[in-house]
């Protein structure tokens, strides 16, 4: 026997060489999988080194290469304008009509074309079948007065010699009812740069002005706009009350229908903020849409440039604040900067490293961009543009001091409409649309972003070991099988497809996760619960359906004694695991990149450490002990309401937590139709359950 | 004999100069018919803005030869109408939109002259039904060249169509085309001015300074040929070429400051050489007639009576409007010859100033001083449309066709009020590139908001789907709407469209046109009534006496389509390529593999292989040594020998696939 093999071996060529290579890694699938783990880790730890600097890609687009034309005259008309306003406020206890009346006219003296847009707020509801699909128009909810009725103003204002086929949007969100001081001055911005865009020759696009009416919130006027804009409903559904319309008539106006301009080629959301006590005037810009959508950098680019370079505006991004004191952080940092000093000396053209604090800065910045992209919810009302493709972002401008307290308003609508004319020309001399720069990225400061193709590396690193593990551990379920020494061929086969019933068992817990996530649907029809009631039922529905589950798919109870195919049972339950979870977070990965090198970060290494408990206690060594600490550990940080606790506390630094906070921040995501609460009810949560089964299974 | 024959000569050159003096005299008799008119028509408007509207007419007979001489008519123009049998022809350039709100639809020159931004062109042949496209791709090419302008694009059979009822002279050899994108310039005002016997030289052309034409708000210069028939005789008819400039020009106003208050605005006061820049020095010789009119409206003329009622001092006074433009009003600088009103009540007043041959003392500049603010309104076009996209992606969308009510189906309700069933008819039509696929299964209606059967107001309906790369889709309504209705929407879905690489245009992502809707209302009739017709008609009063439907456009619609990445397409398939073969290659090796096959072949093939090795060896060794082996060498060349047909007949094989490929696509 021995004797034939070694003839058969001389004759045996050697393995194609691929082969050999998967052969060799599968065999070593631990180390790999550890490797790839960690290198996973660090490429995510690189990523704010690896940083490129932004550029403005679209070359027609043309940022300050023109003078500023923003005259004293609009900018005095803007000043009358807010002080008329909280003039209004003051007189008349701000009556929405009037304040209302006063922008109309004030437009109107512009000679643009002005029209209100009544619109129904739309609760926000949880619609599981409109996932990924735009808004429907047809949810009017049943019971609306009249004084709830919102109303936009909006103000057009025609290209002279344009064709009119594109146009861009300025949006002012604006409380009628609660007039502020910020939101007037950010009227007065808006004026300022709609009077002057009235006079110019040089208008390619036409503009809109929506004066957004936000005692709804800003998001849900700016959407319903938008709605009747690209999506209107012909067929008007009656409502019980005919008099709403009375106050919505302007004099001076001939056609009182929704007027419309062309293709919206972009959206600039004005806003200033209300608080002072800044160190300079600076400037937050707002991106991120519903599902992590982005614009595209170069409007991020534009306004960047312009804000730095011509208005000396200090210009901000989100930052997750409480990585900016870590200590680790700031070690690491030292850290890569010993070896970009190191690399350096070996060859000065190697451009590797940047300074410490420069390093933890920018991971506090990636950190939050990661976030509140993976959130999947709009951080401001541009959001409602991205569902329409179109490229839009919020801008926020913080005063040095509080709007209250400012003396000169003049000075300060006077920058911000410089501001905001030379982005609105920068975007009117584009004649595509834009299309040069990413789309896909993250920022790690307002001019240094992480392009797609970087930050795919860690995700990679960290979703390769998945496939390779689950392989291994088939090869090795069906390898350790003992094998009857009479095997028919029948045997042979039952024992090929053996991987069957644990895959229904997969199926099944999907299934289940499924319905644990369509549950809310039903708690939110039921009135009268708190947060807390919800997540009570909520849980304990999930958790006895989990265990009714299991008792019919025939848990093997710990008090008998396990047969050997149930001991590797484990074993293939895992390596299918391992491939589900392998596929819905590649399939996350093109719906949402962020959520999915979140979700690859909390779930992969527990995943890939579940084993059973017992075979580690039953071995009570050092290291068997260790990993199952490990096990536990990892298995409790993966638990949904837990990594939501753990991410709020490294988020907010401040305030208390609450357990209520987990069922009102899902209900935040299935409002906003985020695919991230698919994701947690579809693919996590039913993974972190197979692999807590895995770690108590009987072996 | 030869004195006497040098006299013979010399008479007969005699007879022979005579002969063609004469001739000539009679040509001479013949021009006179050619006849060429110089009009301006001067219109305020109500958001302060002023209408010019120039016009030049040429009339000629049509001559059977084309080496026929013209004094004034255009000999390009003559050849043109000659070569392609044109029947009637329009042309025109445009730049900006015509705001059809503000400045009207509902008269004449709205009607004739608002056309959709860049080139529009249609025409009518005179040919049998198979030439047509023919004709049409020549005329295509000649106007090109003779404008300046790309309008050889109009050539290709995606971009033009022939719809059946929307232009009158229709007669089943018309052809419509537009480029929407093209831009307008002086590039193409320039060969429109040389088709004038003045040129811009003398005359009222001689207004048109570029700069203010071209900083006006509304531009469109317009060409439009007929035939015209004098009488029974079709050898006598006449060709009649109108070239028409309107342009929408904002008067420069002393910013005193634009205050927002409802305090109505003054009317800025003007003058031509305000507006122009120049003055008018004196007529074209050459031309018939030369005069410029003043049109006041109808709403402003109630306005103004209106005015002129509340004002107690006039009223006493009993000045008229007709009085020379001397009201409460508006003040003009120069007094009219004539004043045409209409016939009925309250209607519009037209002001003529005939302009005299060229005196260097003295140059004609008409200007208006206002003295009260007065608000009025045009009159609008009987269903103000307004067209948009719906639906967002690059996969699918829709096309909505808006039209609200104006005041003139009003009048309409309020004229028909004795007859309860009234309707008028509304002509849509609409025409789409093939890459939009329009689905017309998903039309819908919906009057006043509530959907309806398409049969209940479709009187009658021409559908021609478009082909992929042929033809664009067509579509054309008639329509019956009743008179009291308030808004109609029509709605119809598309797919669309993929390009291929090389058909899609300079600056791809920018989107793609859709070409103006036409909505014309043949119920509607624009012409204006004036009372003395016994006059002279000059061919501006008859065109505005000129019973026409009124037609207006929608705008022209921008849809985004998928764009390939144009930047670096050579990366991006190399890389996409590779990925597929590495990924295919494995996964067919892993699939159709066998290894237990393989196995045994390999133990079968053991001996033969070492053989095999062997005499490999030996022939390179051999080849080293001096190619001294001969038994290695008939096997060598019999290998080649039969590899070498098979390989050349394979490379034949993927040489003629690629070939057929490349032929076929």
């Amino acid at each position: 026997m021995a004797e034939a093999k070694t003839h058969n071996n001389s004759n045996k060529p050697r393995p194609r060489i691929l082969i050999y290579l998967a052969i060799q890694i599968i065999t070593h699938s631990t180390i790999v999988s550890v490797i790839c783990f960690i290198a996973g880790i660090v490429a995510l730890l690189l990523l704010p080194v690896l940083a490129k600097n932004t550029y403005i890609s679209e070359n027609a687009l043309m940022p300050g290469s023109a003078t500023n034309m923003l005259s004293s005259h609009d900018v005095a008309e803007a000043n009358k304008l807010v002080k008329d306003l909280t003039d209004l406020k003051l007189r008349s206890n701000g009556s929405p009509i009037e304040s209302r009346k006063l922008i109309a006219q004030y437009m109107l003296g512009l000679d643009a074309e002005v029209t209100y847009h009544n619109f129904y707020p739309q609760l926000n509801q949880f619609h599981p079948l409109h996932f990924f699909t735009s808004p429907d128009s047809s949810i009017i909810s049943k019971n609306i007065s009249c004084a709830s009725i919102g109303i936009n103003t909006v103000g057009i204002i025609r290209a002279p010699r344009g064709d009119g086929k594109e146009a861009i949007v300025l949006v002012t969100p604006y409380n009628p009812k609660k007039v502020v001081l910020g939101e007037a001055l950010s009227l007065g911005v808006a004026y300022s740069v709609f009077s002057l865009l009235s006079r110019v020759t040089w208008l390619a696009k036409d503009i809109i002005w929506l004066v957004a009416d936000s005692q709804y919130g800003e998001y849900s006027s700016v959407s319903a706009w938008l709605r009747e804009y690209q999506a209107p409903q012909f067929h008007r559904v009656v409502v019980n009350s005919e008099t709403c319309n009375e106050s919505s008539t302007i004099e001076g106006n001939l056609y009182s229908g929704f007027r419309r301009a062309g293709t919206i080629a972009a959206a600039l959301v004005v806003k200033i903020a209300e608080d002072g006590n800044h160190f300079d005037d600076s400037l937050n810009i707002y991106a991120e849409a519903s599902n992590g959508q982005m614009p595209n950098l170069d409007l991020i680019n534009i306004v960047n440039y312009l804000a730095v370079h011509k208005q000396h505006l200090r210009i901000k991004v989100s930052k997750m604040w409480s990585l900016l004191g870590s200590k680790w952080l700031n070690t690491l940092g030292v850290f890569w900067e010993c070896i970009g000093q190191y690399a350096r000396r070996l060859n000065p053209q190697w451009k590797f490293g940047i300074p410490a604090n420069e390093y933890v800065e920018g991971t506090a910045t990636l950190a939050s961009s990661m976030y509140y992209q993976g959130l999947g919810v709009p951080t401001g009302p541009h959001g409602a543009f991205r569902d329409y493709q179109v490229d839009a972002i919020t801008v926020e401008i913080s005063p040095k001091v509080s709007p209250t307290k400012m003396n000169r308003h003049i000075d300060f609508i006077f920058r911000g409409g410089r501001l905001i004319e030379g982005v609105v020309r920068s975007i009117n001399n584009l004649l595509e649309k834009f299309h040069q720069s990413f789309f896909l990225y993250l920022l790690t400061s307002p001019s240094k972003f992480v392009s797609v193709g970087v930050y795919m590396i860690p995700f990679a690193l960290l979703g390769a070991p998945l496939p390779i593990v689950a392989a291994s551990l088939y090869m090795f379920s069906s390898k350790a099988t003992p094998q009857a020494p009479v095997a028919s061929e029948v045997d042979f086969s039952l024992e090929s497809w053996k991987w069957i019933n644990s895959a229904k068992k997969v199926f099944v817990i999907h299934l289940w996760g499924v319905a644990v996530s369509l549950l809310p649907y039903f708690l939110c029809r039921i009135p009268g619960l708190t947060p807390t009631n919800n997540l009570t039922v909520w849980g304990s529905f999930a958790v006895l359906s989990l265990v009714i589950l299991f008792s019919m798919l025939g848990y093997p109870t710990s008090v008998a004694v396990p047969s050997e195919a149930e001991k590797r049972e484990w074993a293939n339950l895992k390596s299918v695991t391992l491939s589900a979870i392998f596929i819905g977070l590649s399939l996350m990965s093109v719906i949402n990149f962020a959520t999915a090198e979140i979700g690859a970060l909390l779930i992969v290494p527990f995943c890939l450490m579940a084993r059973p408990l017992m075979l580690d206690i039953q071995a009570r060594s050092m290291r068997t002990l260790l990993l199952a600490t490990c096990n536990l550990a990892l298995g409790f940080i993966a638990f949904p309401p837990c990594a939501f606790l753990l991410l709020k506390s490294a988020f907010d630094s401040s305030g208390g937590y609450n357990i209520s906070d987990y069922w009102n921040w899902m209900e935040s995501l299935w409002a906003w139709n985020s695919a991230t609460y698919l994701y947690i009810g579809i693919v996590h949560l039913p993974c972190w359950a197979l692999c807590i089964h895995i770690l108590f299974h009987p072996s | 004999m030869a004195l006497l024959s040098r006299k013979g000569t010399l008479f007969l050159l005699f007879l022979f100069s005579i002969f063609l003096l004469s001739a000539s005299a009679s040509n001479g008799s013949g021009e006179e018919e050619e006849e060429f008119w110089e009009e301006l028509l001067l219109k305020p408007l109500p958001d302060r803005k002023v209408l010019s509207h120039f016009h030049f007419q040429n009339e000629a007979p049509l001559s059977d030869s084309f080496a026929r001489h013209h004094h004034l008519f255009p000999k390009s123009i003559a050849q043109l109408v000659k070569k392609f049998h044109i029947k009637a022809m329009e042309l025109s350039f445009t730049q900006g939109r015509w705001n059809y709100e503000r400045w009207g639809g509902f008269d004449p020159i709205s009607s004739h002259n608002a056309k959709p931004p860049g080139v529009e062109l249609w025409a009518v042949f005179d040919v049998p039904p198979h030439q047509v496209d023919a004709s049409w791709k020549d005329l295509t090419h000649a106007l090109s060249g003779l404008f300046c302008a790309s309008i050889n694009f109009l050539e290709s059979s995606t971009t033009y169509s022939a719809p059946k009822w929307t232009f009158q002279s229709a007669l089943g050899s018309l052809r419509y085309g537009t480029l929407p994108r093209e831009a307008v310039c002086t590039e193409n005002l320039t060969p429109w001015l040389k088709l004038l016997p003045c040129r811009d030289k003398a005359g009222l052309s001689a207004l048109m300074d570029r700069p203010s034409i071209y900083k006006s708000f509304y531009h469109s210069q317009r060409l439009h040929l007929t035939q015209a028939k004098t009488g029974a005789d079709p050898k006598n008819s006449r060709v009649v070429l109108e070239q028409t400039l309107t342009v929408v020009l904002q008067p420069n106003i002393l910013t005193g400051g634009t205050n927002y208050v409802s305090e109505a605005k003054m009317q800025p006061s003007w003058s031509l050489s305000s507006i122009f820049g120049r003055k008018i020095n004196g007529r074209c010789v050459l031309a018939k007639s030369s005069n410029v009119y003043l049109q006041v409206e109808r709403g402003l003329v109630t306005q103004l009576e209106n005015l002129q009622s509340s004002t107690a001092t006039f009223a006493a006074n009993g000045t008229n409007l007709d009085d020379f433009g001397r009201n409460v009003g508006f003040e003009l600088s120069v007094n009219p010859d004539r004043v045409l009103k209409e016939v009925e009540k309250s209607s519009s007043i037209l002001y003529e100033y005939p302009i005299k041959v060229h005196k260097d003392s003295e140059q004609f500049d008409l200007g208006i001083t206002w003295k009260h603010p007065v608000i009025w309104s045009t009159p609008h076009v009987p269903l103000y449309a307004s067209r948009f996209l719906m639906g967002s992606g690059n996969e699918r969308g829709a096309i909505a066709i808006c039209m609200k009510s104006t005041e003139s189906t009003q009048e309409l309700v309020a004229a028909n009020y004795v007859d309860q069933r009234c309707n008028f008819q509304v002509n849509v039509l609409q025409i789409v590139p093939w890459y939009i696929k329009v689905y017309y299964h998903t039309l819908q209606l919906f009057v006043d908001e509530k959907p309806q059967i398409l049969t209940d107001f479709v009187e009658r309906m021409h559908v021609s789907p478009s082909e992929d790369k042929v033809s664009p889709g067509l579509m054309e309504l008639v329509l019956k709407l009743p008179c009291e209705v308030k808004s109609a929407v029509l709605n119809i879905e598309f797919d669309k469209g993929f390009l291929h690489i090389d058909e899609y245009p300079p600056d791809a992502n920018q989107g793609f046109d859709i070409p103006s809707a036409i909505i014309s209302f043949p119920d509607f009739n624009a012409g204006l009534q004036f009372s003395d017709n016994s006059l002279s008609k000059t061919p501006m009063l008859s065109k505005l006496q000129e019973r026409s439907p009124v037609i207006s456009y929608t705008e022209v619609l921008l849809v985004p389509l998928t764009t390939p990445d144009f930047s670096m397409p050579y990366n991006v398939i190399t890389i996409t390529c590779t990925v597929f073969a590495l990924y295919f290659g494995s996964l067919l090796n892993a699939l159709r593999r066998r290894v237990g096959e393989e196995e045994r072949r390999l133990n079968d093939k053991g001996g033969k292989k070492d053989a095999l090795l062997n005499r490999v060896l030996g022939k390179l060794s051999s080849k080293f040594r001096g190619r001294s082996s001969v038994s290695s060498q008939p096997s060598s060349s019999s290998s080649s020998s039969l590899i070498s047909p098979k390989l050349i007949l394979r490379v034949l094989l993927v040489a003629g696939i690629a070939v057929a490929w490349q032929y076929y696509s």
